[in-house]
């Protein structure tokens, strides 16, 4: 069943009711139009982050699998389901359910339709500003990767979506797999005088120069804000470090708190960092770094509601993440006097496609940049029957797919794919195109590989990866999710130490030798691959080219030990 | 000890400031033998950290100090070349090592400091796996200590 429009305003109207706590909107005005959200203060900021490319509506189910450990064990955003919508207040069934959990999805997702897509964001973004003069528009990087049409046009795509929709000021992640030419080579052309590219945390490997600027100050009703950059600080631990051969990142708090403190001595009243840090670590570093007003985050790809309030030695820090794929727009309205912060208002609105006339002018950029590819990209290659999708700490639907198609076509008898949080949901009963499969595929570094790998090996790969995701220190984690395992089953103790995490490894139920090689099929190697190895994406499509049907009977979950009431796990 | 493991770890005396003198080596102005005089073997060959104190200040008497700074990446972005830089307040440093607790020989660098030189020295370490990163400054009799953890992880898989 689909909602006509005004169907679906009445069940807005009565969900924001219901979610009393979730902002600033009466009863009256929720009855009105959810995007309609009531101007406060003078200084306006919009934010949308980690997009993956995705220029047209899509499906996005959030996770039932987003685990806090220690400090961050029950702490947004380590929270799924129905402890999330409990937690903010958010109506049972309700569009803003839809849009912020994996509850009822497939129900929810026929009713409330698609979300995101940039002709509709930008309609958004035209109305918000309208409202907000002077109000800045904010990229958070992961904006040019995680399409098929990004890939082919090496960004370019990307590049011009984000000139036409306005975005002032950028950081990156996903953009530096592109290599370091082409960063600088957009920056330096297409971005010139049109929009900054900040990082404070990317510098020359030799010299320890800054590769970009620091920070910006813009004038937003004559208040001097500073928007400071802070890049993904390990791009090149977790993505290729040949693309960036001579830059060196991390996370360089001292050195946050150095440029912070300059951009108040050059006359900034509102500092606000525009992060690619992942939620977790924007939570730390809110508490040890001072002066920070605001830190509009992304990465980890948590849609939280509400911001985070983080006491520090000076003050408290707002800290808010924006969700991902095209879903959610932030606004963050800020009344500032005499270089002070009086109060806010925030919002994160979801992006309900079937809600808002899409703007004509970038409808109309998006069918020409997709016209020479149109045929590719829709073709169709099999019919589901389950609902495919990724997100979550460990397997999703669409890397059991991924996997099942590496094991066959590679014959492994192990296959490993990355716990990346990008990627698309499509509903059952949907015909899989290609240009799905690229939604979960897309990168530079495509190649898919065949390696025999010995037990202890293998072991060690799921450690050190287990504690990426783990570690009770969010600076030592890196933001993705669990490597995704196929024909391997283990358990995993999440609260246990480095080392002592992965236990019961089985293969065909005969446990995995230390001494003895395996047949393990991987993809997204970081290390350079020999040329002409076949792309991921054509393993996929000739797996589903072969079987027509896809269906999921088991989803290789490993057996998760000490989570036992974790707000951050429901069962699906 | 091979010329190899030598000229991969740092021994550095001198009443020049250590950073200087680093540039000069780096610049092949000095070669390492040059400075091998006195270079500590026992303390170079230890296996552990215990036996690197002993060879170093005949103790593993230590004190912690907040004194001390160690700045190094959280997660290496190369296990091969970790940079790290340490400074400290304390006053009249005669050495400052550096020691990576998991390396099958733990002293990765010692420096010999002469009067008056400032607390500050800068190098490039080789880490084989995640360690703690320990960092001792022999001043005034005493030996102080402030350690950090530095990943090494294998890669890929972010966000």
């Amino acid at each position: 069943m689909s909602l006509s429009r005004r169907e679906f305003l009445q069940m807005l109207a009565i969900a924001t009711a219901g979610g009393a706590n979730l902002g600033s909107l009466s009863i009256a005005q929720a009855s009105n139009n959810i995007y309609n959200v009531p101007t406060f203060g003078n200084v306006s900021l919009l934010h949308y982050t980690d997009c993956h490319a995705q220029l047209k509506p899509i499906y996005f189910r959030e996770p039932n699998i987003n685990l806090g450990i220690g400090a961050m064990l029950g702490r947004p955003p380590h929270l799924v389901g129905n402890n999330l919508i409990n937690h903010f207040n958010i109506a049972k069934e309700s569009p803003l359910s839809y849009a912020f959990t994996y509850l009822d999805f497939v129900e929810a997702a026929k009713r409330y339709g698609k979300v995101g897509g940039f002709a509709h964001l930008s309609t958004l973004v035209k109305q918000l500003r309208a409202q907000r003069p002077g109000a800045l528009l904010l990229d958070g990087g992961d904006t040019w990767q995680g399409s098929a049409t990004s890939l082919w046009t090496n960004a370019q795509d990307m590049v011009d979506a984000q000139k036409l929709l306005g975005v002032d000021v950028m950081t990156g992640h996903w953009e530096f797999t592109f290599g370091a030419d082409r960063v600088q080579e957009i920056i330096e052309k297409d971005f010139k005088d049109k929009i900054d590219f900040v990082a404070q945390n990317v510098v020359d490997k030799e010299w320890g120069e800054a590769i970009f600027k620091p920070y910006v100050i813009k004038e937003i009703n004559n208040t001097p804000v500073a928007i400071v950059g802070q890049a993904f600080p390990y791009t090149p631990v977790a993505n290729p470090k040949f693309k960036i051969p001579d830059w060196s990142f991390g996370i360089r708090e001292e050195h946050m708190q150095e440029v912070v403190n300059k951009a108040r001595s050059d006359g900034a009243k509102v500092v606000i960092v525009l992060s690619h840090n992942g939620m977790d670590v924007d939570i730390k570093m809110a508490s040890r770094v001072t002066g920070i007003d605001a830190i509009l985050g992304g990465h980890t790809h948590d849609a939280v509601p509400a911001p985070l309030e983080i006491k520090n030695k000076s003050g408290k820090t707002l800290v808010i993440n924006s969700g991902s794929n095209g879903k959610f727009l932030s606004v963050l309205d800020l009344d500032v006097k005499n270089g002070k912060i009086r109060d806010y208002r925030f919002k994160l609105l979801p992006i309900f496609s079937d809600l808002i006339k899409p703007d004509a002018e970038m409808a109309d950029y998006i069918e020409k940049v997709r016209a020479p590819f149109k045929e590719k990209l829709e073709a169709k290659l099999a019919i589901t029957d389950d609902l495919l999708y990724r997100r979550g700490n460990f397997n999703g639907t669409f890397d059991q797919l991924i996997l099942d198609a590496m094991m066959q076509v590679k014959d492994a008898e192990i296959a490993f794919s990355p716990g990346f949080r990008w990627g698309v949901s499509v509903l059952p009963g949907e015909a899989i195109t290609f240009e799905q499969v690229m939604t979960q595929t897309a990168i530079t570094y495509p190649t898919s590989t065949l390696n025999e790998i010995k037990g202890d090996r293998i072991k060690d790969i799921l450690e050190d990866i287990a504690d990426n995701l783990f570690n009770l220190d969010p600076y030592y984690q890196q933001g993705g999710d669990m490597v995704r395992v196929g024909g391997l089953q283990y358990s995993i103790n999440p609260t246990a130490k480095m080392g002592k995490r992965i236990t019961d490894m089985q293969l065909n139920g005969k446990a995995l030798s230390a001494n003895k090689k395996y047949r393990v099929a991987g993809w997204a190697s970081v290390e350079r691959q020999p040329e002409g190895g076949k792309p991921i994406w054509d393993v996929v499509t000739e797996y589903l080219k072969q079987h027509k049907h896809v269906k999921i009977s088991e989803l290789n979950v490993p057996r998760i030990k000490g989570v036992l009431r974790n707000p951050g796990f429901e069962f699906n | 000890m091979t010329s190899t493991s030598i000229k991969r770890r740092t021994f550095l005396k001198g009443s020049l400031a250590s950073s200087v003198l680093g540039v000069a080596i780096g610049a092949g102005v000095l070669t390492p033998r040059m400075v091998l005089a006195a270079w500590p073997k026992s303390a170079f060959d230890a296996k552990n950290v215990n036996d690197t104190l002993n060879a170093l200040y005949s103790t593993t008497n230590t004190s912690k100090s907040s004194d001390i700074k160690i700045k190094a990446p959280d997660i290496a972005e190369n296990g091969a070349v970790v940079p790290i830089t340490v400074t400290t307040g304390i006053k009249d440093v005669e050495s400052i090592s550096v020691l990576v607790e998991k390396n099958p020989q733990p002293l990765t660098a010692l420096f010999t400091m002469g009067s008056n030189t400032e607390g500050f020295v800068s190098t490039r370490v080789k880490m084989g796996k995640t360690s703690k990163l320990i960092v001792n400054i022999k001043a005034g009799g005493k030996v102080h200590t402030a350690s950090k953890e530095v990943k090494v992880t294998i890669g890929g898989c972010g966000g």
